[in-house]
């Protein structure tokens, strides 16, 4: 490993530990929030030729600290001045990176604003690297994080744990913006892919660091073994010309055994100990997959069973469907086409795309192939997603 | 969720901007400048541009490794890409918003189109 990555990994573990310590003791956010990113980017330029310095937190905190005085003092002048506070530099404390989340992911922000305010102050990414990352231009997401700032100010949020009876509806806002943010990272859009910072290794990197702080939590060990479940296959979901591997024509070989190990154990612990929660279900069913060597060796009956639970637990548009394609599996394609038709009809799911994918894939099994080709040809016209659309597209010229 | 709003210029949006007077012609133009400054306040804006007169435009194509540029078209069109809008915001919903404050919505009308992501399904 390199040195810039060594600093890198250094700053952005740092960062959130920083921030913590600066906002309890300061209390304005916002400020803080500034005068870390600036001391974080003054040590990417400083470290790599002047060397580490022995404690990296404590060199940042009082940069921070004097880098928050002079903000301050700039705007006091402008206004009258203010006695500012006195300066012990703040130490870091165990609980301030979870605060800060909680923080980052506060119900009066929208999601976008969550997203990049969450990358940048726990994460530790300059608004550069979230830019890249979402594709958007840095102006686009430096407004987004002082929207979001300003968003906390103007509710009187306080940087502290909620009460108790808040803390399970904010850690769930937390997973949400966590699997988000794994999520985008494989919908960049079509252009270009070069030099992303790859969100979904971050997401994991947050939810193993949330694991670790809360291992009681059933639905934070189901989030991370989902991610780590479903990040395993990667390497072999998209082929060399960007095309999209499915499930069942993945090689199997490639699929990452040390992330399967892992999430399985995990998920497999969270199970028998906590109580169940949607993500530990899409986690148990990710890992059955995952354990499958061949694919006519998946347990559909049991994948089946789980999504009957989810459908009970966490109903929603997708989860229909793709218990639709688990009962194609274990009862037959013209079972699940009868379900289908009921499902198509709810209001979530009129018009859209996957309906004419699921559809085609059952018709393709019940071997109606010219009937499944118009389906997938409708699919493909239908589908926002460039690779997806590639592979209906080539799944209706196979049926020709 | 990335949207292009795209403006054409047609017969319908020339007649629309002969009938208007220089004051609103000038408004129209603050408008659009407004709109793109709140559009980067929100932290929704790409980019946004406005495109010369196809008259200016070079086609071009490549054939046995050469290419070829050339003028055109040299039919006269009816109607062209005059300007865009690309916004990233979470919803159609949204963009259709947004598109509603062009101000070319107002006089003739806009397009809004998804733009194609890299996101895969598995089944």
């Amino acid at each position: 490993m390199g040195v810039l990555t060594r600093i890198d990994d250094l700053l952005r573990t740092a960062a959130p530990q920083v921030l913590g310590a600066v906002v309890r003791r300061y209390g304005d956010f916002d400020t803080c929030e500034d005068a870390v990113q600036e001391a974080l980017l003054a040590a990417a330029r400083q470290w790599p030729a002047e060397g580490v310095p022995d404690d990296p937190r404590a060199w940042l905190i009082r940069v921070a600290a004097r880098r928050r005085v002079e903000m301050l003092r700039s705007e006091t002048a402008r206004r009258r001045r203010e006695a500012l506070p006195p300066d012990p530099v703040p130490e870091v404390r165990g609980d301030d990176e979870l605060t800060l989340l909680l923080l980052c992911c506060h119900p009066a922000l929208t999601p976008v604003s969550q997203v990049a305010l969450t990358l940048r102050a726990v994460g530790g990414l300059t608004t550069a690297e979230i830019a890249r990352a979402l594709l958007v231009p840095e102006r686009t997401v430096g407004q987004r994080i002082s929207r979001a700032k300003q968003r906390i100010r103007d509710s009187g949020a306080r940087f502290a744990m909620p009460p108790d009876d808040e803390l399970g509806a904010r850690l769930t806002a937390v997973r949400q913006v966590l699997y988000l943010i794994f999520n985008e990272g494989s919908t960049a859009s079509s252009g270009a892919r070069l030099h992303r910072v790859e969100l979904s290794t971050e997401a994991i990197r947050l939810a193993r660091q949330l694991h670790a702080r809360l291992p009681d939590d059933g639905e934070v060990a189901g989030l991370l073994a989902l991610m780590l479940l479903t990040d395993a296959r990667r390497p072999a979901r998209t082929a060399p010309d960007g095309a999209l591997v499915p499930l069942a024509e993945q090689d199997r070989s490639r699929w990452d055994a040390t992330a399967i190990a892992e999430g399985v154990e995990i998920i497999t612990a969270a199970l028998s100990s906590t109580r169940l929660g949607p993500f530990q279900l899409q986690a148990a069913i990710a890992a059955i997959h995952d354990e499958a060597t061949r694919p006519e060796l998946t347990d559909w009956p049991q994948i089946l069973r789980l999504y009957d639970l989810l459908r009970i637990l966490a109903p929603g548009p997708m989860v229909t469907l793709n218990r639709v394609v688990a009962l194609a599996e274990v009862e037959g394609p013209l079972v699940a086409l009868g379900q289908l038709a009921t499902a198509a009809a709810e209001p979530a799911l009129a018009g859209h795309h996957r309906v004419a994918a699921v559809r085609a894939h059952l018709l393709e099994m019940a071997g109606d192939l010219a009937a499944a080709r118009d389906e997938y040809r409708l699919a493909a016209r239908r589908t926002l997603s460039l690779p997806e659309q590639r592979y209906l597209e080539a799944r209706a010229a196979r049926l020709r | 969720m990335k949207y292009l709003i795209l403006i054409q210029s047609n017969p319908r949006s020339l007649a629309a901007w002969e009938a208007m007077s220089d004051d609103e012609r000038m408004a129209f133009g603050r408008d659009h400048l407004r709109l793109s400054g709140e559009m980067a306040d929100a932290g929704v804006l790409v980019a946004s541009e406005g495109l010369a007169d196809p008259s200016l435009a070079t086609w071009v194509s490549v054939r046995d490794g050469r290419t070829i540029p050339s003028d055109g078209p040299y039919a006269e069109v009816k109607e062209h890409l005059a300007g865009f809008y690309l916004i990233d915001c979470p919803s159609r919903e949204e963009a259709i918003a947004w598109a509603a404050r062009v101000p070319d919505a107002a006089t003739t009308q806009v397009e809004v189109r998804p733009i194609l992501d890299m996101s895969g399904w598995e089944f």
